[in-house]
């Protein structure tokens, strides 16, 4: 496999509000392969959106990145300038947000806004470029793209939308996609239009995706690795495959339970009692403790590192093999 | 079967004028309820299942059809009457933050729910009230919280205390769970299942979310442009959904899978929701329908009843439920 | 059953029963943050004390000149110096503080009640009346209020309350079109939905729901008001439009000071400096206010 194309290592965020700071991201590391897909799970305020965007130079005004590493191609992207990120998103580098009005320009016709991303990278000609666009368009199942490209962002449905951000993020042929939330707002039946356009390009271009989700459904049906992240730690990290089999943290497997699937009617399910914390001081022991039915007293002392658990699959847990034990 | 339905809605329409267009939010819907059991609507953006739910509280006006609700007909009703009507029917909102006031302790959104209806003394609804936190899961001092002080799911208990502190006898649940984290959605669609149980409640669950309306209702109807494609008891509809946008509906779940080998497949689906503003002739299904043929281009389809209690508006119903059991083979 | 439901409380939400008075005591302490606002409501605070007790602790009568000392500097017998027919400069600040306290505040009110009519007309009936009551308002809002405000005195006169008049009817505009977004924002929002489904009327809604809302703005425009009339007063006065002489205004003075600008030059540094402080502390707490009240200011 050689390199992996994206690795970040031991990652810190800091958050400063008016009278506290919050911890939102405590130590975080994976990587990520060429031709990959992986998806970051968890719930609101888990870490994840800010673990993704912050590698990538977007962090909010009163985030901090205290510690850790982030590099791609052999560059650090932690350490790089404003205007070298710049260079690296949207060209080696696509992203794509939850919410696509945000990010595209309301008085701008889309087409242009797509060609843009190919001539501020200096990545193709006008002519190149205006070419590139309409062929993007029309992969993206944009109909008609020659007339479309003279549309306004706000002339199109949310899918619409989400497709032409994609495009934009895609135009420079990137080798990683990041995508935060990239469905969430979507009706079910464009989020599965937009996956599976995502997976025929993903075949196509051997481009890696990293998709941050609170839906497992989405996660374990598209991605080839899984990361479930609670309170700003990696809890359980692992390929789809062993996760869908042998998932083996209580966060996990409390989610897994939690979540209400067709056919679940009359079934009891068991919702992950309380909810979660904002974290506002430096982690002691696991962050999940107070929720979790395997508590010791070592949960409350010691914060629990990822560890092997077994082939491709890790843990941050003092009673994973108890778990396993318990679920098998 | 035979006790007379709590709710019965007959042929409403609601027409919406946008941007010098007509937008046919709703058309032609019918459907009955009976005392406590859930009826659960469900489709995606621009179905026009919120609206559909105001207009049965009449917080939206019908254009054509009738409402009854507990023998009474909505639309005959005076203001001041439909006002002390709302008691027995409350609506639960999608973003409870928004339906707070922002400058009313939480204490006081629910104690004035009673107070506007002139219940009790003041003492008796406060008394009401802590014993309402109590029964939806939160501690009684959360009465003296502002509503930015909480949480998205503890604001949605507040406001499911709220709609209870009348006594209804029917609720609209309007999205409660959508924007709520999947570990908190259990536990109020929990919360409203014991409260119906409890309370003898009516709902008319709306969602986006197929599981979670399954889960919840008896009885669901699937809207597509504002009207009912297919409607029928929810185990039914699932076993055998009829109607060919329920089954694309269906199709794009995606589920955990209990083993590697039940990942699914991303499958294309053709076509794009069309803008309401401008339905397509004929099926408004159509353009997306992999069973279309020239009569769904031209021709309405009429609600076909495809089983006991199950309707389906398809030109092409017996293709279809023959194409489903060959699949179930 | 129940049990299993039960959704226990994070600290952060736990509220106890003595932070029942947080809104007012929330905002209270974004205020403090705000040191500018602080200084200003400080300076705020002592000139409206002036203001009020200025004519009995004036050392001298605003009316009577001492002959013996004309333009003098400043002085122990005569703090901020006197004019040229023997004013004391103190006292005459200490009774101008006073009038122009009572024109400012009282035009201010003028603007905002037909403000808050005319804006909860347009914005609750909509409609025809909606329509001709914002022509009106950008009507008046392309008229310099000045000018307007310069006629209305040469019609009604200059006494206390055609001056208030004067300053305040050309000011509702502003007001009425705030208070027509904030309920037009309301009128169609979900917590105004949510109440008329709770069976509400109309007057119980406004009343519980709108006004509330409405009021941490509302103080927020009235205090920006205050100084905007502030300058109004002085700029007639300066006009030789204000309170008929001899009752001292900060323009008159102001205008006279500088005919003389070279010779008596504390003539204008007193009342003009004090003037510009009164005026920027205004401006700092509105400021400080709307950081503490606006609606976005939540959280």
């Amino acid at each position: 496999m050689g390199e992996p194309l994206l690795s970040i290592d031991d990652l810190h965020v800091k958050f400063s509000r008016s009278e506290d700071e919050v911890f939102a991201v405590n130590g975080v590391s994976f990587s990520i392969e060429a031709n990959e897909a992986l998806g970051i799970v968890g719930e609101s305020g888990s870490g994840k959106s800010v673990t993704l965007m912050s590698s990538i130079g977007l962090l909010r005004e009163n985030g901090k990145i205290t510690s850790g590493t982030a590099n791609f191609q052999g560059r650090n992207l932690l350490k790089l300038r404003p205007k070298q990120l710049e260079d690296i998103r949207g060209r080696d580098i696509g992203v794509v947000f939850q919410d696509p009005m945000t990010s595209l320009n309301p008085i701008m016709r889309i087409g242009d806004q797509i060609m843009e991303a190919m001539l501020t990278h200096q990545y193709a000609s006008r002519k190149e470029a205006f070419d590139r666009t309409l062929q993007l368009l029309q992969e993206m199942g944009i109909p008609d793209p020659k007339s479309r490209f003279k549309s306004y962002p706000h002339e199109f449905s949310g899918g619409m939308r989400q497709r032409i951000m994609i495009a934009i993020a895609l135009a420079c042929e990137p080798q990683l996609l990041i995508a935060d939330e990239p469905t969430t707002a979507l009706d079910v039946t464009v989020q599965m239009q937009i996956l599976a356009l995502l997976q025929e390009l993903r075949r196509k271009r051997g481009m890696s995706v990293v998709m941050v989700t609170h839906d497992f459904g989405l996660a374990t049906n598209f991605c080839d690795k899984i990361i479930v992240m609670y309170g700003g730690q990696i809890m359980e990290k692992a390929t789809t495959d062993q996760f869908i089999r042998e998932a083996a943290h209580p966060y996990s497997l409390g989610l897994k339970r939690s979540i209400i699937e067709v056919g679940h009617k009359g079934k009891e399910i068991l919702p992950i009692p309380k909810t979660a914390k904002t974290l506002t001081a430096v982690l002691t022991g696991c962050p999940f403790a107070e929720r979790c039915s395997y508590t010791t007293e070592r949960c409350h002392q010691e914060v629990p590192r990822l560890r092997v658990f077994g082939t491709d699959h890790e843990i941050a847990c003092h009673h994973a093999e108890e778990v396993a034990c318990h679920v098998r | 079967m035979s006790a007379k339905p709590l709710l019965r809605v007959e042929n409403v329409s609601k027409t919406f004028r946008v941007q010098g267009k007509k937008l046919h939010a709703i058309e032609n819907v019918s459907f009955t309820l009976e005392a406590g059991k859930t009826l659960g609507l469900v489709g995606e953006s621009g179905s026009g299942k919120s609206t559909l739910g105001r207009m049965v509280l009449r917080l939206l006006e019908s254009d054509k059809g009738k409402i009854y609700f507990d023998g009474a007909d909505l639309s005959k009703l005076s203001k001041v009457k439909l006002r002390a009507l709302r008691r027995d029917m409350q609506i639960i909102f999608q973003d409870p933050k928004a339906s707070l006031s922002p400058r009313m302790t939480v204490g006081d959104a629910i104690e004035d729910a009673m107070a506007i209806h002139k219940l009790g003394t003041k003492a008796s609804r406060r008394e009401r009230m802590t014993e309402l936190l109590e029964k939806v899961g939160l501690p009684a001092e959360i009465q003296y919280a502002y509503p930015h002080e909480l949480s998205g799911g503890q604001l949605q208990r507040v406001g499911i205390a709220r709609a209870l502190s009348l006594n209804p006898k029917l609720i609209i649940c309007d999205e409660p769970v959508s924007a709520l984290d999947v570990s908190i959605q259990v536990q109020v669609i929990q919360l409203l299942r014991d409260l119906q149980k409890e309370f003898n409640l009516t709902y008319i669950f709306i969602s986006h979310n197929l599981a979670v309306v399954e889960y919840l209702s008896d009885d669901i109807a699937v809207l597509y442009l504002g009207e009912v494609v297919e409607q029928a008891p929810a185990e039914e509809l699932f076993k055998t959904p009829t109607h060919p946008y329920t089954q694309v509906l269906l199709d794009s779940i995606l589920r955990v899978p209990e083993s590697p080998e039940q990942k699914q497949e991303m499958v294309y689906i053709q076509g794009e929701v069309p803008s309401p503003l401008n339905p397509p002739s004929g099926c408004t299904f159509h353009p997306r329908c992999p069973y279309a043929t020239d009569i769904c281009r031209s021709a309405k389809p009429l609600q076909r009843t495809v089983a006991e209690c199950h309707v389906a508006a398809c030109h092409r119903v017996e293709e279809t439920q023959n194409l489903l059991m060959v699949n179930a083979n | 059953m129940a049990s299993t439901v039960t959704a226990t409380q994070s600290p952060d939400t736990a509220v106890s029963k003595q932070r029942r008075r947080s809104q007012l005591y929330q905002g209270w302490k974004r205020f403090k943050r705000h040191r500018l606002a602080v200084i200003g409501l400080v300076w705020v605070v002592i000139f409206v004390l002036a203001g009020i007790i200025g004519p009995w602790v004036a050392p001298y009568d605003y009316r009577t000149g001492d002959f013996l000392a004309i333009n003098q500097g400043p002085t122990w017998k005569h703090i901020f110096g006197t004019d040229n027919v023997g004013h004391d400069m103190f006292s005459q600040i200490l009774y101008s503080i006073r009038s122009a306290l009572i024109i400012a505040i009282g035009a201010t009110l003028v603007s905002f009640i037909i403000g808050i009519i005319l804006g909860l007309w347009a914005g609750l009936r909509g409609g025809l009346a909606d329509v001709i009551i914002m022509r009106a308002v950008d009507f008046m809002m392309t008229l310099p209020g000045f000018l307007f405000a310069l006629i209305l005195v040469i019609m009604l006169g200059r006494g206390y309350l055609s001056l208030i008049l004067a300053i305040g009817i050309p000011g509702w505009a502003g007001y009425a079109r705030l208070i027509r977004s904030l309920v037009l924002s309301m009128r169609d929002g979900e917590m105004v939905e949510a109440a008329r489904a709770l069976g509400a009327s109309q007057a119980h809604i406004a009343r519980r729901y709108m006004l509330p809302n409405v009021v941490g703005s509302m103080g927020v425009a009235l205090a920006f008001g205050i100084p905007g009339d502030l300058i109004q007063i002085a700029g007639l006065s300066i006009f030789g439009m204000g309170l008929r002489p001899p009752i001292p205004s900060f323009g008159s003075m102001i205008a006279q000071a500088s005919e003389n600008i070279l010779g008596f030059p504390w003539l204008l540094y007193f009342p003009a400096g004090i003037f510009a402080i009164t005026l920027l502390s205004f401006l700092f707490v509105a400021d400080g206010l709307q950081e503490a009240f606006s609606p976005k200011g939540g959280n």
